[in-house]
Order: C-alpha cells, then sequence, then structure tokens
C-alpha cells in the first residue's frame, strides 16, 4: 500500500565541525500538502532541505522521502523530485531556453512534450526566451529556476529559500504559483525567513537553531499563542517601547509595523484579569508618561508574534 | 526644516541606453529615518552608490552631509558609515579586531578607539565572545555588531542595505532599537529593507518604482492616501509587476 | 545519449561564450609557440664577427670563407692586431671576433696542430656559447674535410656532436616541449577549473539533485576539452612544420595516439584536482603551482634532466610529461617506432588509471 506520508523525517542530526546545524529534527509531511519551514538564517533550513534532496547524509536520523530512505534510494528520488537551491542555481552564460532544454533533456524529456507543465510559470518569462539567464531580474530568475525544477513533473518539490532577497511583489506572484503547484497535487515543501509567508501554508514547522519549535497548521500554531495580545501606538514609538519595558507587569513587547505588540504578565495567570481593566491600566499609565493619541486594542497573534513566544521560552531572551 | 542632511535633485544614472535612476528628487533630514523601497532592479542600489560617492551620477546635483557628490565624494565617505547585508565584518578577525579595524580606518585616536571598543562590547552584551572570531557568532549579532561599528565615528548618515535580511523576528526588533537610538543621537538614517513591517518604523519612506521615486511621505500617509491597511499593501499598489 | 549531447553542447556554449576561456584555449598555444620560435630560442642568424688573420695564407682564407659562408656570421671587419678586438667589442656590433694564429698552414703541416682562439661577448652568455658551438662544430667539420685526403690525422677531433639537431635548431628541441605544456594547460587546467565554476555558481547542486550519474557529468566536460585540446596540438604541429620547419620524422598516427593518451592523463589529472578543490581559484593555483611549474622546470623541457641534482631527477620521474616528452621527442626527432618507448608509454597508461580511479573514489555523489 502506498504511503501517504510524503516526507518522514526522525530525530535527523546534523554537525558541521563543532557547529550544531540540526539537533534531533522530527517531522512528517503529507502527500499533496505545501508545507512551509519557517526560521531564520542559520535555523538549519538549508540543511533539512539538503538532507531531504539526498544531497546530504545526516549525521544520525531518519529520512524517507516518497516512501524511501534517502541514503540507499537517492537515484530514485532523484528521478522523482524537483530541486531549487537557495543561491540561483542556473548557468547565466546560457540563455532562457537553453536552460531549460538543458534541463528537459537531463530528466530525458523536452520542452515541448512537458510545456503544459510549466506554462503558467514559463509564460511571462517566454518572450525572454534569448536572454541570458545572468541578466534576468530577481523575480524572473525564480520563475525560471522554478520551471527548470518542474519540467519533468517531479512528485514533490524542495524549495529552499525561494523568495529571500525577493520584493513582495515578486514574492506575491511566486506564492500564487505554489498554490497552483498544490493543486495539481504536487507536494512542496518550501524554507522561509518570512514569517508572514506561513499563513500561505497548509502547516508550517517553526525553526529555530537546529530545532523545531512547532509543528501545526497556522491556524492551530496561533490557537496555542499562551498569552492575550494587544496592538499599541502612540505618536512617539521610541519612547512607548521605552517606556512599556519599564512597566513592572509587561512581559514582551515588540514593534510590529506602526504598531507595538505587547503581553501581559498577568494574562498568563490562571485566574485572567479582564481584558477591559488591563487596557484601562495601559491607557493610564502610558497617559501619565505623557503619551498623546493612544491607541490600544486587542488581536489576534501572528505566526511571528508566535515564533518570538516560543523563542522567548526556548532561551529566555530579554529586549535589550 | 533645518537643511537636509541629504538633498537629491533630478538625480539620474544612465548605463548607455538604460536609465538605473531616473531624475529622483528627495530630501531628507537630520536624524531621521529614511526608508528606501523598491522592487528588485527598481535602482535602489544604483542611487545609493552615487549618494556614498561610489559613482558619479550622469545628471543631476546631490548633496550628502553638506558635500557635493561630484567635487567632494572622499568628504563624504568620511562623514558617513555604510552597511550591507553582503559585507560588513571580516569573518577571520576576532569582535575586538574589527571594531579596533574600523575604528582605526576612521582615524580615530588609539585612546578613543580603546574605549570605544570597549563600551560597544559591554552594549552589545559580546563580552564573553570579544575574542572569538566573527564567523563564529550567530546572523544576529554579527548585524548588531556590523551596525554599531558602521556608526563608531559618530558620522552624520548612515546608510543601511537590507541589514535584517534573515536575521531572526527578536534580534531583527533589537536590531530596529539600535536604529531608533542612533536616530535620537541625531544619526540620519537611510535604509533599505524588504521587510514591510519595517516600513513601517520609517519616519518616512520613498517607493522606487522602475527608477523613479513614484511615492514619498511618512508610511501613516501613504496608507490614506492608497486607501490600504498596511504598508505591504501600498508596496504593492505601487510596484507594478516587472515591466522590462 | 541524447541527454549526453545536450550536456557536450552546454560545455561548448560555456567556453564559446566566455572570452578569457577561449583566449586561454586559442590564444596561448600560437602565442607561445611563437614566443618559443622566435624570441626565445637559441638559433642565431646574420650574427656579427670580426677576424683576425695573422696568418693570411690559403688554408686560413678557406676556414675564413668556410665560417663566413655557413649563414651564421656576417663579417663585420677584418682587424689588425689583437688590441682592436676590445675595441670592436666595446662598440658592441660585433658578438664575436675569430683569431687565426701565425703560420696557420704551416703548423698544421708540420706540427699536425694549430692555434684558433675564439673570443665573445659573454655579456649575452647564451649567445656567446651558442656562437662558439657553432664555430667549434664549423672548424670541426673543416678538420674532417682536410683529414679526408691525409693518413695521419691532423688534429684530435673533440668528440662532441650534437645528435639528433645537427644544425643546432633549438626551436626543434622547444615543439615537444611546448605540445606537452600546452596540452597539461588546455586539460587539466581549464577542466577543473569548469568544474570547479559549477560547484562555484551552486550549478553543481542542481545536477547532482537530478537522476544524471556524476560520471556522465564528468565525461560530458571532458569530451570538450578532450577535442579541444588535440585541436591544439594538431595547430601546434602543424605550426612547429610549416613556421619552423620542424620535422615529424617517425609516424604521425603513433604520435598522435600518444597526444590522446597524454590528454586522457591531463583531464584525469584535472577532474582529480576539481574533486578536492571547492572554488576555480584553488583549482587555479593548484595547477599552475603544482602542474604547470614541474612540467616546464622538472620534465627535461628547459633544462635537461641529467644535469639537475639526484633528488630533481627522482622527482621528475613522477613528472608525467617527463615521459610524454621523451616519447614526442623520440616520435618528431629520432623516427623511432613504439619499440623504442612502450615503456614510457606504459607509464603514461599506468598514471592515467591511477588519476581516474582515484578521481572516481573521490568524486562525492552529494555536497560533502
Amino acid at each position: 500500500m502506498m504511503s501517504t506520508l510524503a516526507v518522514t523525517v526522525d530525530n535527523l542530526i546534523k554537525n558541521y565541525g563543532s557547529q550544531n546545524a540540526l539537533k534531533g529534527v522530527s517531522l512528517e509531511v503529507n502527500q499533496g500538502e505545501l508545507f512551509g519551514i519557517i526560521g531564520p538564517d542559520g535555523a538549519g533550513k538549508t540543511t533539512l532541505i539538503r538532507i531531504l534532496a539526498t544531497l546530504l547524509l545526516p549525521d544520525a536520523g531518519q529520512a524517507e522521502v516518497l516512501g524511501m530512505e534517502v541514503e540507499g534510494h537517492y537515484r530514485q528520488i532523484r528521478n522523482r523530485m524537483g530541486y531549487m537551491p537557495g543561491r540561483f542555481s542556473l548557468y547565466q552564460d546560457l540563455t532562457v531556453l537553453e536552460n531549460l532544454q538543458l534541463f528537459a533533456s537531463i530528466y530525458q524529456t523536452t520542452l515541448e512534450e512537458n510545456y503544459h507543465l510549466i506554462k503558467d510559470i514559463y509564460q511571462p518569462l517566454e518572450p525572454f526566451k534569448n536572454r541570458k539567464a545572468g541578466n534576468l531580474s530577481g523575480g524572473m530568475k525564480q520563475k525560471l529556476a522554478l520551471s527548470c525544477a518542474m519540467i519533468h513533473e517531479p512528485e514533490i518539490l524542495f524549495l529552499d529559500e525561494p523568495t529571500t532577497g525577493v520584493d513582495p511583489v515578486s514574492r506575491n506572484e511566486f506564492w500564487e504559483m505554489l498554490i497552483k503547484l498544490k493543486a495539481r497535487g504536487i507536494t512542496v515543501l518550501v524554507s522561509t525567513p518570512y514569517m508572514d509567508e506561513a499563513d500561505l501554508c497548509d502547516r508550517v514547522a517553526l525553526v529555530q537553531e537546529g530545532q523545531i519549535l512547532s509543528v501545526d497548521t497556522p491556524v492551530a500554531i496561533i490557537s496555542r499563542f499562551p498569552s492575550k495580545l494587544f496592538a499599541i501606538k502612540s505618536t512617539d514609538k521610541y519612547q512607548l517601547i521605552k517606556d512599556l519595558q519599564a512597566y513592572p507587569s509587561t512581559a514582551s513587547v515588540f514593534a510590529f509595523g506602526e504598531y507595538l505588540h505587547y503581553t501581559d504578565k498577568r494574562a498568563h495567570s490562571s485566574e485572567r484579569a479582564p481584558e477591559q481593566a488591563l487596557e484601562q491600566e495601559l491607557h493610564q499609565y502610558l497617559q501619565d508618561r505623557g503619551h498623546r493619541d493612544i491607541h490600544i486594542k486587542s488581536i489576534e497573534p501572528t505566526i511571528e508574534d508566535c515564533f518570538m513566544a516560543f523563542m522567548q521560552k526556548e532561551h529566555k531572551w530579554s529586549a535589550p | 526644516m533645518e537643511r537636509p542632511i541629504i538633498y537629491a535633485k533630478n538625480l539620474t544614472k544612465r548605463f548607455g541606453n538604460f536609465t538605473a535612476v531616473d531624475a529622483i528628487s528627495f530630501e531628507v533630514g537630520k536624524g531621521e529615518i529614511f526608508g528606501f523601497l523598491g522592487a528588485n532592479g527598481a535602482g535602489k542600489t544604483t542611487a545609493i552608490k552615487m549618494l556614498i560617492g561610489l559613482w558619479k551620477p550622469t545628471e543631476g546635483q546631490a548633496m550628502v552631509a553638506g558635500y557635493d557628490v561630484y567635487k567632494q565624494p572622499e568628504e563624504i565617505k568620511r562623514n558617513i558609515g555604510y552597511m550591507s547585508q553582503r559585507f560588513s565584518l571580516y569573518e577571520d578577525l576576532t569582535v575586538q579586531e574589527n571594531i579596533r579595524f574600523y575604528a582605526g580606518i576612521y582615524g580615530l585616536s588609539n585612546q578613543s578607539i580603546r574605549e570605544k571598543t570597549d563600551e560597544l562590547i559591554v552594549k552589545l552584551g559580546l563580552e564573553q565572545v570579544q575574542n572569538e572570531r566573527i564567523a563564529s557568532l550567530p546572523l544576529g549579532w554579527k548585524q548588531k555588531l556590523a551596525f554599531s561599528v558602521a556608526i563608531i565615528h559618530d558620522p552624520k548618515i548612515v546608510f543601511l542595505d537590507e541589514p535584517t535580511g534573515g536575521v531572526d523576528p527578536i534580534t531583527r526588533r533589537q536590531f530596529w532599537d539600535l536604529i531608533y537610538e542612533a536616530s535620537h543621537k541625531g544619526i540620519t538614517v537611510f535604509v533599505t529593507t524588504h521587510y514591510m513591517d519595517e516600513a513601517e518604523y520609517c519616519d518616512r519612506v520613498s517607493m522606487m518604482v522602475d527608477g523613479r521615486i513614484e511615492a514619498l511621505d511618512k508610511p501613516g500617509a501613504l496608507k490614506v492616501h492608497y486607501g490600504v491597511e498596511s504598508m505591504h499593501d501600498v508596496f504593492v499598489k505601487l510596484a507594478r509587476p516587472e515591466v522590462e | 545519449m541524447k541527454r549526453f549531447l545536450a550536456f557536450v553542447r552546454k560545455e561548448f556554449y560555456h567556453i564559446f561564450r566566455d572570452k578569457r576561456t577561449l583566449v586561454i584555449l586559442f590564444g596561448m598555444p600560437v602565442a607561445q609557440i611563437m614566443l618559443f620560435g622566435y624570441a626565445i630560442t637559441n638559433e642565431i642568424k646574420d650574427a656579427k664577427i670580426a677576424i683576425l688573420d695573422k696568418s693570411k695564407d690559403h688554408l686560413s682564407k678557406r676556414l675564413s670563407e668556410k665560417i663566413l659562408s655557413s649563414g651564421y656570421f656576417v663579417l663585420e671587419d677584418y682587424l689588425n692586431a689583437e688590441h682592436e678586438a676590445e675595441g670592436i667589442f666595446q662598440e658592441g656590433s660585433v658578438k664575436m671576433v675569430l683569431i687565426i694564429g701565425e703560420d696557420f698552414d704551416e703548423n698544421l703541416q708540420q706540427n699536425h696542430t694549430s692555434h684558433i682562439q675564439l673570443l665573445a661577448d659573454a655579456t649575452d652568455p647564451n649567445t656567446a656559447n651558442t656562437l662558439i658551438n657553432y664555430t667549434a662544430s664549423i672548424i670541426r667539420s673543416f678538420q674532417s674535410e682536410l683529414n679526408d685526403h691525409r693518413s695521419l690525422p691532423l688534429t684530435i677531433t673533440p668528440e662532441v656532436r650534437m645528435l639528433y639537431n645537427p644544425n643546432l635548431k633549438s626551436v626543434f628541441l622547444f615543439v615537444p616541449g611546448l605540445i606537452t605544456v600546452i596540452l597539461m594547460l588546455v586539460s587539466a587546467m581549464m577542466t577543473s577549473i569548469s568544474i570547479t565554476r559549477e560547484k562555484e555558481t551552486g550549478t553543481m547542486e542542481v545536477l547532482l539533485a537530478s537522476p544524471m550519474q556524476p560520471l556522465q557529468v564528468i565525461l560530458a566536460k571532458v569530451v570538450p576539452y578532450l577535442l579541444l585540446s588535440f585541436v591544439n596540438a594538431l595547430a601546434i604541429l602543424i605550426l612547429g612544420y610549416y613556421v619552423f620547419g620542424v620535422p615529424i620524422n617517425g609516424s604521425l598516427i603513433l604520435l598522435l595516439l600518444e597526444c590522446i593518451l597524454f590528454i586522457l592523463m591531463a583531464l584525469s589529472l584535472g577532474i582529480l584536482i576539481s574533486t578536492v578543490t571547492h572554488t576555480q581559484q584553488t583549482a587555479l593555483l593548484i595547477s599552475l603551482m603544482g602542474l604547470m611549474l614541474p612540467t616546464i622546470l622538472l620534465s627535461g623541457f628547459i633544462f635537461p634532466i641529467e644535469n639537475m641534482p639526484w633528488i630533481l631527477q627522482m622527482i621528475s620521474h613522477i613528472i608525467p610529461a617527463k615521459w610524454f616528452i621523451i616519447v614526442v621527442k623520440s616520435i618528431m626527432l629520432k623516427g623511432v617506432g613504439i619499440g623504442y618507448f612502450w615503456k614510457e608509454t606504459l607509464i603514461l597508461v599506468g598514471f592515467t588509471l591511477f588519476f581516474v580511479i582515484l578521481s572516481v573514489k573521490k568524486f562525492n555523489i552529494r555536497l560533502a
């Protein structure tokens, strides 16, 4: 019977010298899922993806892709997966078309034969098919790389930080393409340092320093946020941070766009102080410190809030 | 508004037939945090290179820290700090050696190099690792240190080119605390970023599209003007999909 | 196979789109052979000399004429006394002065010996040396002409002969060395750089992630360079033959086969270098320092191995170029067959196998 798991990872460990890139990572990815590995640089995202893409061997632990063990069956896996490394890794001195044709022939197919697979992604590039890949803009390079990774109709795609350093518009377009691929039944495993991209995934793994903080659907992760979250703003943001950091009941305060995100120590305790009372008290405190135009509202946390909450739990981070 | 610390008027850079920067005009005040946004290839890097005296403009005027970009690039370099995501610190030198090296480049006296080094190490909490090589530090620490080193000579302006790319969310915010602090000390901060929430932290932001500045205002005013909720939406509205 | 050809085509695109590669591939061989052929050559033509003939007899005049008609020398002036020699050297136009002693003919007839003095301008020691050698060999042949008609030899001829290069044409010796150096450079350096370039730009990562087998990747890399190296070898032989008149006395087919063997050896060495390095810079450095210098200095290309200290002679044994130069000289200059250099050929085959096995063992199917 065919397994419904596209990827299983069990207690993976990988060290580079004294540096521990993966400290025992376990997760499962279902077939047809759009799965995000989310975390900052140095979290171990690239190492994990490379192990799954059969390009690195773990020091310990098990990893299976499409039901096959990554070490022994690397050739079979390579036939059925698509891979896009973090850096733009196509031939810059070949044209768009030459790159595509080369990758088509590597997988013993042709561009004509599999054109339908990459049509959506490739079409905006087609007017530039005779341009050297090195002369493309960042967004177009990403599209070309994805086209090349898709040309052989892989069952699973590994994408290592495809949107890093790419502007928000190109990022949106790229994610739209991933969602379309998913709709065709392709399993997509994508890593990113941008927390806001988590919401576009079916499930995500939050990773930090070689460890998984949490694996779940974005909604479930958010629902487990340990505390009530408030968004606060006033006219002087810098002073607002300083004052809130000095406030005795503050659990955490982080800048978040035009607002600050604030959690209260009292909200952690079992008998939660009523929201209204907290808000009023805060308002009063800030008013006393001379803030004007104070807005305080209770909000839903984002994945980034959750990530920071997990980080604080792990490390007892203190804001400077 | 007092005399602008950065002043650009119709600043233009052409490469052959291609106009990378197309007659941009703007002013940045002392101590302001100025967000310089735009899609990849919109011309941000070219504009910055002209402002920091690395490339001569094709046309237009620009004064940076009171110096002319055409005639006084050396004076400009002495009065600014620069930090990019790619190059900042020497990986094979220790924390201390890096700080001393950069302080030395800007001609600080031995006495003040010693003081500044100790001060910085304490401020960033790097006492434990001051004799470790930079390569062994986490990215977030490196970036915070790189920023501090970029303003070690108390420049009038600091240019930051995507300083927080890939940095974890908490360190990213600590980084912005440093930016605020510098700004309060009167250092002008000129920053590019792909994190749209960071655009909200700026006093004013400009949006570059295809070599021109399409919008320039306070984040709040831009959101009102375009009738959207966030800077992300402002960006998406302005930066049309790549036109080539 | 289609996949393989697509890959070879891609490799040619890389080569033909990179000006630097093209210059190294095609500019360098031509430039080098011209350089060695014309500039660095020890060969001398029309060197100016002066003659002081103290005898002015029949035989001394015959000798002067013979020397002047050799084509190497042009007479600048006849001197009248020895002290004039210094002055004429200081003017700098004359490279050598030939002094024929008094009573040249008479001394030879009666004492069976006679004196000739050669003065050369040794500020350029190479030229001086060559001029002396040329003259000495002319005088020797003059002597043997005289001795032909006598039962009793007139003088003892020194037993120094210029084997295989009787005209002392040094370009003959340079061509085999040059082929060796250039094949080494193109094959080993260019392949190692082109493989490490794929590592550096990250394209190797994508190739590894594909079902393409490492051996296919490598073979596809090797084919274009094998072809180009072969073209280079041909170009040098043709230039050598038509511009410098370097003969190919032995079998051309055998020579080309040996060239291919050496190219394969160099290619496998290049692959080996690329498997242990990660950047183009290191690959270039290893190729230049580790391969080029020994190939130029220790292969007998420029400095004769027999004159080296024994330790360097030992080291020269592990320089593949040394063996190849022996093979090429044997075919081109001696015109002998495989029977005379089967040992050297076997050694080259051994090197090739060694490098191939080592690089296949070292080649990683993963990133680390």
